[in-house]
């Protein structure tokens, strides 16, 4: 049986643009003001990277097909680099890649960025897209909102949950997220907002209104990873390793076969499953300190909640009610302002969760550092409620 | 005995008030006043003379997969495609037995149906089955005439020489260069030419010379027609011309002006099939198909009309069916009468490709599942390896038809972000009766009684239209029953 991930790799360092409209920005010049931060933090050379892993969503918008975009971004020094694609989870899959080939001895410091470049294309929200030509051929007329929106009506369809309070509830995720991402001076949002503003929103896919929905922004994000004994030897002396790595892939079940019912994701719950074991937590909701989860929709959010076993099944809207993850409750859910302040660079983003775990593990989060978190949980979530891509990462302090 | 077997209908539920045309354009032709009484019956975006047709003969025979008549004939001024075969198109999503299919699209003429008509019987006279589906989803210029008068449905005949409800007496045919309108090549619209003239030469002189000659022929007193059909947009001729010949006024069929609007092609065949709902045993049935000459086709009804009904809701029941629209705007756009600005989300690749289209036609034409000969999961789309984790075979997946299959919304969204001609778009995840299950889009959505666990059934529509190449996509959408 593998031995799993857990404390072989540790963050070296890490790195993250500020996120949000940047105009003025190329692709590259994202990926550097993240990269110098991670380098420094790092306190390495950039000769002494010897692989890299880019991670953008998009490309057709951003920087076309292939790993060049990073290799000549960064003028790497002809070190293998590696795009990677896996919908929302790519951030979180090129750091995967970059940890696996640490862990394997195959390198010993390893780089993940991930970037995006959304807002060139003329409109709000993420880009219209194919799915492949026999796909489209037959896959609903659907954005994102819309689609996350059935999770909406699969939970209330089992649990009775009244259109109110579901929507209360999403109202809280948003209002609370907000307030998080006001004290970051990184994310794209920071301005508080009340139940009212999100509750009267304009609606984009019942019930998900405006202020359900996240950003869309221009971002970067990157990690540095190595072993714990190179780590030591450079210096570093609170080491944030690696506990747990996920992925999850449907298989066509949900969306095919009997069983599912819109109310939850079923690869969230078997990656966290998975997690939650390969970095021997057995109790999550007490051992868990704080958690990034995919919010793309307050909607998104809420339900993870309960896929993460972070709520009892049916428990979240209550739990989000109560404040059980806010900034000041049991389990702080985005600390940071999440993908709702800081917009979805869909490369970026498993990057930019992990940078702020890092950072709160290592005590650098400054005004929204939360107090003594050793264990921090990370989550994408690609596609479709019901045909998707789950990523449940867990770092936390090396050894415990 | 060869004759009429079965017919339907299918009439668009969106019903444009005529009023409202009137008062958008009446300070510039307020002559438009005077025909803004009712309602006529318009397409909704996503729906065309293919998908039309599908409804029709649905309504006519059902919707069995497998049914193999020797013929499907399609007759329409309004068929979406010139150079592919629409009919094959509308065999392919009726799931019918294409494997000894003769397939026809019959057009150019408002009596292109008639004509289609008398080819279907010509065929039953040859000892089998065949259909004939007229329809016709009609464009009328801003502030026109047409515009108040002209609305979009389908009718679909069966003939036979079995079970035969309306026996062929016999038929008539006349060639007439007779321009009442015309719609050339590259056009969108009809020209016509003054309704007094297309009256007084036209209906009254070549509609019945062409009767009497069929009734001499056949040695009927048009005084012993009980149903009279002569589809037109001039609402008193069919009365005249019921007069001049000597036929009952009781027997002229309404013209459905007011309820429905003049479908065109497929308007002889609506109104046939409206009358024959309340045919009875004998009475003779006279119908008329006008345009450059006449087809005039005498049926006498036989016993086998007794309790004998459309197999879904039938002209009557669609003719009650309908939605009130009072948004002109709307019904402007869905019929691509105004430039309208559709956003970015819109400028997507609309590209056919058709090799990939192929492929799938057995899902996007006929929406067939797989059904897995180990397990007997049904499942959508028809895959390689069975989707039941316990059995997970490889290979062992046959056709399944889930056309007629019966769902219930599991999830769903009413979507304002993604374009769509008629937003919000519905989608979300119908589970079906039979098993299976698929995320999909749904159309003619009521927004108040919607709701996960309701009722759907499967409809052929548009799914894209390509203005540009002038390509069109369609799938089937779930509607609730």
């Amino acid at each position: 049986m593998a031995s799993g991930i857990k404390d072989k790799v540790v963050i070296l360092g890490a790195g993250c643009s500020k996120f949000g409209e940047r105009w003025d920005c190329e692709p590259a010049d994202l990926m550097a003001e993240a990269f110098e931060e991670c380098i420094a933090d790092a306190g390495i050379e950039k000769s002494q990277i010897e692989a890299a892993w880019q991670s953008t969503g998009i490309d057709a918008y951003s920087v076309g097909p292939g790993a060049m975009p990073l290799s000549m971004g960064l003028r790497l020094p002809n070190i293998p680099v590696t795009k990677i694609e896996n919908y929302c989870a790519s951030g979180t899959e090129a750091f995967r890649a970059a940890t696996y080939a640490v862990a394997s001895g195959a390198c010993d410091i390893a780089l993940a960025v991930g970037f995006e470049k959304l807002k060139d294309t003329g409109y709000g929200g993420l880009p219209q897209r194919s799915r492949g030509v026999a796909n489209d051929l037959y896959y609903p007329n659907l954005s994102a909102p819309g689609m996350f929106a059935q999770l909406a009506a699969g939970y209330r369809g089992k649990y009775g949950t009244s259109k109110e309070d579901l929507k209360r509830a999403m109202a809280h995720v948003s209002v609370k997220s907000h307030a998080n991402g006001l004290k970051n001076p990184k994310a794209h949002l920071q301005r508080a907002i009340s139940m009212e503003q999100v509750l009267n929103a304009p609606m984009i896919a019942a019930p998900i209104g405006l202020f359900d929905c996240c950003g869309v922004s221009d971002g970067a994000a990157c990690a540095i990873v190595t072993t714990p004994e190179i780590a030591k030897s450079l210096g570093k002396d609170r080491l944030i390793a690696v506990k747990a790595l996920q992925l999850c892939a449907s298989n066509g079940q949900e969306g095919g076969y009997e069983g599912w019912d819109g109310s939850y994701v079923h690869t969230t719950r078997v990656a966290a499953k998975r997690a939650y074991e390969e970095a021997g937590i057995t109790k999550p909701r007490e051992q868990v300190s704080m958690t990034e989860v995919h919010d793309c929709f307050s909607v998104t959010e809420m339900v993870t909640m309960e896929d993460l076993f972070l709520s009892e099944d049916g428990g979240a809207v209550k739990d989000v009610l109560d404040g059980v993850f806010d900034a000041d409750g049991k389990i702080p859910c985005q600390i940071d302002g999440g993908l709702k302040c800081f917009g979805h660079p869909i490369g970026a983003t498993g990057l930019r969760m992990l940078y702020e775990m890092y950072l709160q593990l290592s005590g650098k989060a400054g005004e929204r550092q939360l107090p003594n978190p050793t264990i921090g949980l990370t989550h994408n979530l690609g596609g479709f409620p019901h045909q998707n891509i789950s990523s449940v990462a867990i770092i936390g302090e090396y050894g415990i | 005995m060869v004759g009429i077997t079965a017919f339907g209908a299918y009439l668009p539920r969106m019903r444009l008030q005529k009023q409202v045309i009137a008062d958008a354009n009446a300070w510039f032709d307020p002559g438009l006043k005077g025909l803004a009484k009712g309602e006529k019956a318009i397409c909704n975006w996503d729906e065309d003379t293919i998908t039309m047709a599908v409804e029709a003969y649905q309504d006519c025979l059902g919707n069995a997969p497998g049914q193999a008549p020797a013929a499907l004939l399609l007759a329409s001024t309004t068929l979406p495609f010139a150079d592919r075969q629409n009919s094959v198109v509308v065999a392919e999503a009726l799931n019918l037995d294409t494997s000894d299919l003769r397939t026809m699209d019959i057009t150019c003429s408002q009596r292109a149906a008639t004509s289609g008509l008398l080819s279907a019987l010509d065929i039953a006279a040859a000892g089998k089955e065949a259909v004939l589906v007229a329809s016709e989803h009609r464009k009328a210029k801003c502030a026109s005439r047409e515009e108040m008068l002209y609305g979009d449905g389908a009718a679909a005949i069966a003939v036979g020489s079995e079970n035969v409800i309306a026996e062929l007496v016999a038929s008539q045919s006349q060639a007439v260069d007779f321009i009442d309108h015309y719609r050339g090549e590259g056009q969108d619209f009809d020209y016509g030419w003054e309704e007094r003239w297309v009256r007084d030469e036209g209906y009254m002189k070549i509609v019945p010379d062409a009767v009497n000659a069929l009734l001499s022929k056949a040695s009927v007193s048009a005084g012993d027609i009980a149903h009279f059909v002569l589809p037109t947009d001039q609402g008193r001729v069919p009365p005249m011309v019921a007069k001049k010949l000597g036929i009952k006024a009781e027997a002229v069929a309404d013209n459905l002006l007011q309820s429905v609007g003049i479908t065109g092609a497929a308007h002889v065949m609506l109104l046939l099939a409206h009358r024959l709902e309340q045919a009875v045993a004998g009475d003779l049935v006279l119908v008329a198909g006008f345009g450059q000459g006449c087809d005039v086709l005498l049926f006498k009804v036989t016993d086998a009309i007794a309790g004998k009904q459309a197999a879904g809701k039938g002209v009557s029941g669609h003719l009650s069916n309908g939605r009130p629209e009072t948004n002109y705007n709307k019904y402007q756009s869905f019929n691509n009468l105004l430039e309208k600005e559709l956003g970015k989300r819109s400028e997507v690749n609309k590209q056919g490709y058709l090799s990939a289209m192929y492929r799938a036609r057995g899902l996007t034409n006929s929406f067939l599942g797989g059904k897995c000969t180990a397990c007997d999961t049904v499942q959508m789309p028809k895959h390689k390896y069975c989707v039941n984790p316990e059995c997970g075979a490889f290979d062992t997946q046959v056709d399944h038809p889930m056309a007629g299959a019966m769902g219930t919304i599991a999830t769903w969204t009413a979507d304002t972000l993604t374009f769509d001609y008629n937003p919000p778009a519905y989608f979300g995840m119908v589970t079906f009766e039979e098993g299976g299950r698929i995320m999909m889009d749904m159309s003619e959505v009521d927004a108040e009684t919607f709701d996960t666990g309701s009722q759907v059934a499967l409809h052929f529509r548009l799914k894209q239209i390509d203005d540009q190449a002038g390509f069109r996509k369609y799938f089937w959408k779930a509607i609730q029953v």
